[in-house]
């Protein structure tokens, strides 16, 4: 049995969870990765994924968060996230407006680094939406 | 002396101003609480950000590969001034005393002979600043659409500071707001935004372990910082769209009290008027009567 430590998701509206909790996946920018109780320090940006967060009384709850970085040190754990949702109350017409954005973002990118970024982000929001999105 | 009539006109139209500024106490209190909400709603985030950013910046110390937004161009030269205000009037000094202090600061600047600009968030801060720093104003932000305030607004104005700030447009940025400390207590402040001033965040201790970046402490860090500004240009917003509420509420309180007053007194000498007209032609009526 693994040992509770304490998670917080923030968004800039508002702070979505603070609770103690068993484990925590996060979509990493480098790929998904779980932090468990006396996780190592790391500071991590995450690209746009899924959250998932199973709590001290084992239920899982799924977030949504579109980009953002998490802050780890061994007893606790920090999410802020650029916008963040419970994925059972994700708004199809949001993630498509969304991915309409970083479209036009990639057309109006200028410079090769930009244009990986932005197409970079358009690939994740796409994965996303269909991971989330019931077809 | 106004006639009867035209009391009562005037008592009429004063009870009508009194309804309305009633109604816009009233709802400016509802919309108080809402913004109070939002603006609490926010602060763990821009304090988790704070503590975020000092762990890093203690981590990279003042090394040559820090970034420009956090150490300055090492100039002092041109000064962007972001003036934050409502979109509508008639909430007191709300506005004024922010463009106040915004006027102030900016005469400071131009008499040591620094470049001024400005950029207006808000209808009213550029009617204001227009008077007299009118040529100084490079851009003005309306939110006049907008309803509830969300991250992204304050997202694409922290952009467009960045990139001035990146094409070497100014040296210094200096966020101007309203604090909301109470419903009768806003405090025009002025919060430098560029370079960042260390903040008084305590660095969560990591115990003496050193963090892990991934990617490099550079790479998040240049991540980091532009979406900071957005954070406190969106906490700006956010106490100002309080202070304002709170402001106009007890504007309003007071349009209603002085209208309160000012009926009460226009009754008396209605009334009194009235008696008088009274008397008068019982006078005349006794005296009709004993001549006869």
């Amino acid at each position: 049995m693994a040992d509770a430590f304490k998670f917080e998701l923030v968004s800039p509206e508002r702070l979505l969870v603070s609770e103690d909790v068993l484990e925590v996946v996060v979509p990493g920018q480098e790929g998904y990765f779980t932090v468990l109780s006396r996780h190592a320090p790391v500071m991590a940006t995450l690209q746009p994924g899924v959250v998932e967060v199973k709590n001290a009384a084992g239920n899982m709850e799924r977030y949504c968060v579109f980009g953002g970085f998490i802050d780890i040190v061994p007893d606790s754990c920090t999410l802020l996230a650029e916008s963040a949702v419970n994925v059972k109350d994700i708004d199809a017409a949001d993630v498509a407006q969304r991915i309409q954005h970083a479209r036009e973002d990639l057309a109006d990118a200028k410079g090769d680094e930009a244009v990986t970024k932005a197409q970079m982000y358009l690939d994740q929001l796409t994965t996303l939406q269909a991971a989330v999105i019931p077809a | 002396m106004p006639s009867l009539k035209d009391l009562r006109n005037r008592i009429a139209s004063v009870k009508a101003t009194q309804k309305i500024t009633k109604a816009m106490q009233m709802v400016a209190a509802a919309k108080l609480r809402r913004a109070q909400d939002a603006a609490e709603a926010a602060r763990p985030y821009s304090q988790r950000m704070g503590a975020v950013l000092a762990n890093v910046a203690q981590t990279l110390g003042d090394g040559d590969d820090a970034p420009k937004l956090m150490v300055g161009t090492g100039k002092d030269d041109t000064h962007l001034l972001l003036v934050c205000t409502a979109e509508r009037g008639l909430c007191g000094g709300f506005n004024s005393s922010i463009a106040r202090l915004a006027r102030e600061h900016a005469r400071k600047l131009l008499a040591d002979g620094k470049t001024v600009k400005i950029i207006t968030v808000g209808k009213k801060g550029y009617d204001i600043l227009r008077r007299d720093l009118g040529s100084h104003v490079i851009d003005r932000v309306d939110l006049r659409e907008v309803k509830n305030l969300a991250f992204s607004d304050a997202n694409s104005i922290g952009k467009k500071v960045i990139d001035l700030f990146d094409d070497g447009e100014f040296d210094v940025c200096t966020l101007f707001y309203s604090e909301f400390r109470s419903v009768i207590s806003q405090i025009p402040t002025a919060q430098q935004l560029i370079p960042a001033q260390a903040e008084g965040a305590e660095a969560q201790t990591a115990g003496d372990a050193i963090y892990e970046y991934e990617p490099d402490a550079g790479t998040i860090l240049s991540d980091l910082i532009p979406r900071n500004i957005s954070v406190q240009v969106f906490r700006a917003l956010l106490e100002n769209a309080a202070s304002e509420q709170g402001a106009r509420m007890s504007a309003m309180d007071n349009a209603t009290r002085n209208a309160g007053e000012m009926i009460d007194k226009l009754t008396m000498s209605y009334n009194r008027q009235r008696q008088a007209q009274i008397t008068k032609e019982l006078i005349e009526i006794i005296s009709g009567a004993e001549a006869l």
